[in-house]
């Protein structure tokens, strides 16, 4: 009988549950890198997911620990609930840029600012994927979606909101980076960033928050392959990947 | 345990805390901002949670988190900043968690103004958010009541698995009154939390904390499931007092201050000869239809008394069912209608007999 080694499987922190993901989303792939991260952290049995409201907004059933549904936009706040009356819990909230950038705004600076000892997996896809791709506050100028027709007009609608950068401006933010999940080797470095802002989570050193570029082939009009170059081409120009803030190395200076 | 003189909201602040509440969550407005000041204080020497957010939508929000949680929860707001809290009071609703929600109540619409009012009745009574739900609602008319009522309603929540709200206005979170914080509170049977999402632990499969259904038939039956509970409030939990309704010719119906007021009205009704009571609903939702079955064959007229244009006056005429002619006197803006007023409304209605 021919020897067999398992090289991959399925992460225990995700269920057994269908995706609902279309074809060539990187949803699927950060969902992987969450529940990896947090079992191999051993955390599994004491992590709480906030889902938000986005394409993501039933993934309560796609991981295989507790979870909450919330509100459009605020998932910062309901973490810092949770958080702050069970703080040996790992929480992290699971955003979109529309969700996040638009009407959470307020809620993802503010838990920043209060230090909160959360994690925001924040992903850009530079569109409203659920609602049918409307143009997001991180949509590229010039590009076409819904609302905006004829492509971003600066002028109308005003420059793609860099939230790595901004968040990084914040005293109360702990560690954020933008990572990308396009190619093998980027998912990678991007499962060390996600893993590195639960560690400090775990340790109680703050609030982190790491930016995927996200692609959404569906509502872009791409194929998986058109949009992940898309993405390279045109996103990551735009939204250097990189750490923008990490005070735990300004700790140890 | 001797009385002790408290401002309104301190008091009421306190009584959260004998209540067991864990956590307030909750943004600065007038007139209820001595009860989250005092909790600044003494929740964090009780070892519990205190957080001023940076919005009304993110308090109700945290409130979400929290009791999702399993914790005993708290958030205190007024008119304008409970209308902001409405989406939110509408997801704790559906994802059937407790919490309690104090509203210290002003005149509006808009900014309007930050003296006593009762023009949040339909706000608190009527939804407010999105969805079929309700919240059982409490309207005390003493600093005492308020206290005993805000002890009870952590565990109202919990029983109920749905958000208990406490509709006072400005004059009950600024008066001053001397208040017993040990009286004896009714028992309800609770049930452990082994819903709550705060992690598995090992002891058990996940929890999910959510409001979405999207198959239909999921979400009627969730409905139907929420309409029960609504159901047993208005069937076993309808709270009211009747006052002097014996031999009364006319019954005044008012809750809260207004309702203290009236009763000032009928003392001197009765030096002048004539027969007031007092209908006084307790929980303005669920409505105390109860409290009509009541109504002696000698009541020949009902007043509705509110600090609003006239709001809980539907739901008087809607357990009425065009028995007793119903009348209205209300005051609004800030202003606080006096006993005298009350008189002469009762004066003018018997008179025209
Ligand atoms: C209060 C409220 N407003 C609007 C919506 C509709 N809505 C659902 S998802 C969504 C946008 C989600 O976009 P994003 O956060 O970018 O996530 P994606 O779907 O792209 O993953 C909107 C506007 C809602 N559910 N609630
Ligand atoms: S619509 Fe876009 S973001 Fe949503 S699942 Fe499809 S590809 Fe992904």
């Amino acid at each position: 009988m021919a020897k067999t080694k398992t090289v991959y499987k399925k992460s225990p922190g995700l269920s057994d549950f269908p995706l609902s993901y279309c074809p060539g989303c990187t949803h699927g792939v950060i969902h992987k890198l969450v529940a990896e991260c947090l079992t191999e952290l051993d955390v599994l049995e004491r992590s709480v997911g906030i889902g938000s409201v986005g394409c993501s907004a039933l993934n309560y059933d796609f991981f295989s620990f507790d979870m909450f549904q919330a509100a459009h936009g605020r998932a910062p706040a309901v973490a810092t609930g949770l958080k702050r009356v069970r703080p040996d819990t790992m929480v992290f909230t699971y955003q979109g840029d529309g969700d996040l950038a638009s009407i959470g705004i307020a809620e993802a600076i503010h838990a920043a600012h209060r230090g909160e000892n959360i994690t925001i997996v924040f992903v850009n896809n530079a569109i409203y994927g659920m609602t049918g791709g409307q143009m997001a506050p991180t949509t590229l100028v010039g590009q076409k979606t819904t609302t905006s027709p004829d492509g971003r007009d600066p002028q109308h609608s005003g420059f793609p909101l860099r939230i790595a950068e901004m968040m990084a401006t914040i005293p109360g933010a702990t560690y954020v980076e933008r990572v990308s999940v396009h190619d093998p080797k980027h998912v990678n470095k991007a499962k060390k960033a996600l893993k590195k802002a639960f560690e400090i989570q775990k340790n109680n050193q703050g609030f982190s928050l790491i930016e995927f570029i996200s692609t959404c082939p569906v509502n872009w009009g791409m194929t998986p392959k058109e949009a992940i170059d898309w993405a390279v081409d045109n996103m990551i120009p735009y939204y250097p990947l990189g750490v923008y803030k990490d005070k735990t190395k300004e700790d140890n200076a | 345990m001797a009385k002790v003189l408290m401002k309104g909201n301190e008091a009421m602040a306190l009584a959260a805390i004998k209540g067991g509440c864990d956590a307030f969550y909750g943004y600065p407005i007038t007139p209820q901002n001595e009860l989250p000041e005092y909790l600044s204080k003494h929740m964090k020497e009780n070892g519990r949670v205190f957080v001023q957010s940076e919005s009304e939508v993110a308090a109700i929000n945290m409130v979400y988190g929290a009791a999702g949680g399993g914790a005993r929860v708290l958030t205190s707001s007024s008119s304008p900043g409970i209308a902001l809290k409405q989406e939110g009071i509408s997801y704790l609703t559906g994802a059937e968690l407790p919490a309690v929600i104090i509203n210290v109540m002003r005149g509006g619409p808009g900014l309007g103004g930050i003296q006593p009012s009762q023009a949040d009745y339909k706000q608190i009574t009527r939804g407010g958010g999105n969805g079929d739900y309700y919240l059982y609602s409490l309207a005390p008319e003493s600093l005492q009541e308020a206290v005993n009522l805000i002890k009870e309603s952590f565990d109202i929540a919990d029983y109920f698995r749905n958000p208990v709200m406490i509709a006072v206005d400005g004059l009950i979170g600024h008066m001053m009154e001397p208040v017993d914080f040990e009286q004896e509170i009714p028992k309800w049977d609770l049930k452990e939390k082994t819903w709550a999402a705060d992690g598995m632990r090992g002891k058990r499969d996940k929890n999910v904390i959510n409001s979405l259904y999207l198959d239909p038939q999921d979400l009627e039956d969730h409905n139907y499931k929420l309409l029960d509970k609504y159901n047993e409030m208005k069937e076993k939990h309808q709270r009211y007092e009747l006052v002097n309704m014996d031999k009364a010719d006319i019954a005044i119906v008012a809750f809260g201050s207004t309702a203290r007021i009236a009763r000032s009205a009928v003392e001197m009704l009765e030096e002048e000869g004539i027969n007031c009571g007092i209908i006084r609903p307790i929980t303005i939702y669920p409505f105390p239809s109860k409290a009509f079955d009541e109504i002696p064959s000698s009541v020949k007229d009902l007043l509705v008394v509110e600090m609003s244009t006239g709001q809980m006056i539907e739901d008087v005429k809607i357990v009425n069912e065009g028995k007793l002619p119903v009348h209205f006197y209300g005051r609004v803006g800030g202003i606080v209608p006096e006993a005298e007023e009350i008189v002469n409304k009762v004066k003018e209605i018997v008179g025209e007999k």
